[in-house]
């Protein structure tokens, strides 16, 4: 088995000839993890995902998976990964088990093999009970795990997820993740996922890379990404409101200071460390803290370091917009 | 390296499918089934009974005629001769209703086969045709169950039609037979075979379903009474005519007759099922060219 799973080189695609949706992107991913792209929408997460899934050509670069090449090798590829898009994709008149059915066909699974590992998966994803209802009466949760089951049915060896919570409330985003955990468990899959949540990516990816404009600003697992920013975020305040700046920077792994009106931010590694240390070395001089707050770096400190702007107010295409709304709508119904 | 799924889908394995899919979906809407029956029947009962033609040649609606005296009882029986002559010469059957409802069946086809279009566009926004894209099931077999389920929810449509309107009155010629019903088929299927293909692909290519839909209202009637489905050609204006004769509905519905209310002309039979291959040939190539470029971009 080769340790990468995915290899990009210099994939790039442009759409009428001016519009660069993914912009010389080169990563791989290696067997068993699961691998995030995180960025706003229209930041080229699922067109990068449509290329390797080969239902887009790229207009330059190379890219293979599992060893096949995306752009010769098409319908190799196709034959062994797993695909769960972003829309509900499952046919709404037909029931649960008729679906994972139809998608059993389309990989040209024998009929007995694929209603065992219909009722197999049915049962991983706690939908045996309903297995004979229209999807239409499914909620947005319910038509997720579906979405998991039938990228599943052909065994792939990697699957990928495109914004696999999208439109799903808090709870159900979270039973979504824990599902995502199960298989990967189970199937032992290497996972490609992406998503615009920050939280998603911390909690779910072993490696993350932030992609912004078509390009992919950086690479690694979270822990190294918030690490990277230099620590942690401590914001003190002290009694009658002395200038302490130059004592608090003396202070080991302290890395920068600022005074802001009433309070210092505290830039420091090891934070819940460092912060005790900070304290003493006040109260040795004389000065008493009054208030302390310690903030690990979020994902989102990290986005907002390398694409200068927060996740939230990236601007949205409109057409990605238009399909997240009505993804977002089926998953309300 | 890494080991393939040990299962390939065939060509068939996956038109079956896919055409299984839509043929499932279809039986699940009865209303749907129903209302497409119903609305050639409404069209049936309305034109081919309402405008009963033959009527016209009665004693009543000719009144007095200044000038000109015949006993009234003389007229009665002059125009009860001239009425099923003048039927037969235009119409080449003696009642207005066995016309048209064979007509019914092309009304049906074309309907049919103009909103099989749609049924793709609502795949594509629902993402339905991005996953099947990224299954291993070919290309072609995703165009073709597309035309299939068209052709074959036309070709059960006719047959529903055919049967209501012998229940209603439809008399068939002396030459008819059992076997011609299979010829009602390969005609029907002609038709189907390249107007959905060509429908299926401005499906893809137009961005929006509204597009779809404004292109199909806009030709569907048009075509159908620039034809001989209610009224034969040659009673129409010159400009009229030269649209019927290569509108490929005049040439469905005039096989349909020769195989149901007329007598059979064969040499018009296959002048007739001669234009239909050869519409079906050009015109489903075109939009399957059109439509896999359109899948493999």
């Amino acid at each position: 088995m080769s340790e990468e799973v995915i290899r990009t080189e210099g994939l790039t695609k442009v759409f009428n000839k001016h519009l660069t949706a993914v912009d010389h992107v080169n990563f791989s991913v290696k067997h068993g993890e699961i691998f995030g792209f995180l960025g706003p929408n229209g930041a080229g997460k699922t067109t990068t995902i449509n290329m390797l899934i080969t239902i887009l050509k790229p207009t330059e670069g190379k890219a293979s998976v599992l060893g096949f090449d995306i752009a010769k090798q098409d319908n190799n590829v196709r034959n062994v990964i797993g695909v769960v898009p972003q829309e509900y994709t499952a046919d709404e008149d037909l029931t649960g088990l008729e679906n994972i059915l139809l998608c059993a066909d389309l990989y040209g699974i024998p009929r007995d093999v694929a209603k065992e590992r219909a009722a197999d998966l049915l049962k991983l994803i706690e939908l045996t009970d309903f297995k004979d209802k229209k999807v239409q009466t499914y909620s947005g949760g319910m038509r997720r795990r579906l979405e998991l089951a039938c990228g599943l049915i052909n065994r792939p060896k990697l699957l990928f997820l495109d914004e696999p919570t999208l439109g799903l409330d808090v709870q159900t985003r979270t039973a979504t993740w824990d599902y995502i955990r199960k298989l990967k468990k189970e199937f032992g899959m290497t996972l490609f996922m992406t998503t615009h949540y920050l939280e998603e990516a911390d909690a779910l990816c072993d490696r993350v890379a932030i992609i912004d404009h078509g390009k992919i600003v950086v690479v690694g697992t979270p822990e190294e990404l918030k690490h990277s920013l230099g620590g942690d975020i401590i914001t003190l305040s002290i009694k009658d409101d002395p200038d302490v700046s130059e004592l608090i920077r003396g202070i080991e792994h302290v890395k920068e200071v600022k005074k802001e009106d009433d309070s210092y931010r505290i830039k420091a590694e090891y934070g819940e460390v460092t912060a005790p240390f900070i304290i003493e070395a006040l109260r040795r001089k004389g000065y008493t803290v009054t208030k302390l707050m310690l903030t690990e770096p979020t994902l989102n400190e990290v986005y907002l370091e390398y694409t200068g702007k927060s996740m939230r107010d990236t601007e949205e295409s409109r057409e990605a917009f238009r399909a997240q709304r009505m993804t977002m709508r089926r998953a309300r119904a | 390296m890494s080991k393939l799924n040990e299962h390939h889908p065939t060509k068939f394995h996956g038109v079956w499918a896919l055409t299984k899919r839509e043929l499932k979906k279809w039986l699940k809407e009865p209303i749907i089934l129903l209302m497409a029956i119903l609305q050639p029947v409404i069209w049936m009962g309305l034109f081919g009974k309402a405008m009963d033609l033959g009527k016209m040649f009665s004693n009543s609606n000719l009144g007095s005629i200044p000038g000109i005296t015949i006993p009234s009882e003389q007229l009665q029986a002059m125009l009860a001769q001239i009425g099923p002559i003048v039927m037969n010469n235009i119409f080449g059957v003696k009642d207005y209703f066995s016309y048209m409802s064979v007509g019914m069946i092309s009304f049906i086809v074309l309907f049919t086969t103009m909103f099989s279009g749609m049924s793709i566009v609502w795949d594509r926004r629902l993402g339905f045709l991005n996953k099947v894209l990224s299954t291993p099931v070919s290309r072609a077999a995703i165009i073709f169950s597309k035309v299939l389920n068209a052709s074959l929810r036309a070709m059960f449509q006719a047959t529903i039609i055919l049967m209501l309107a012998v229940i209603f009155g439809l008399q068939v010629s002396s030459t008819f037979s059992v076997i011609n019903i299979l010829g009602i088929y390969a005609a029907v299927f002609l038709l189907c075979l390249g107007l959905s293909s060509v429908f299926l692909a401005v499906a893809l290519r137009s961005t929006k379903w509204e597009t779809q839909m404004a292109i199909v209202n806009l030709i569907n009637l048009p075509l159908m009474f620039a034809s001989n489905t209610f009224f034969p050609i040659s009673q129409m204006p010159d400009w009229i005519q030269a649209i019927a004769r290569v509108n490929p509905i005049s040439y469905l519905t005039d096989a349909n007759r020769q195989l149901t209310v007329l007598p059979l002309d064969a040499s018009s039979l296959m002048v007739d099922f001669a234009f239909l291959g050869v519409f079906a040939a050009v015109f489903s190539v075109i939009g399957i060219a059109l439509s896999w470029r359109y899948l493999t971009k």
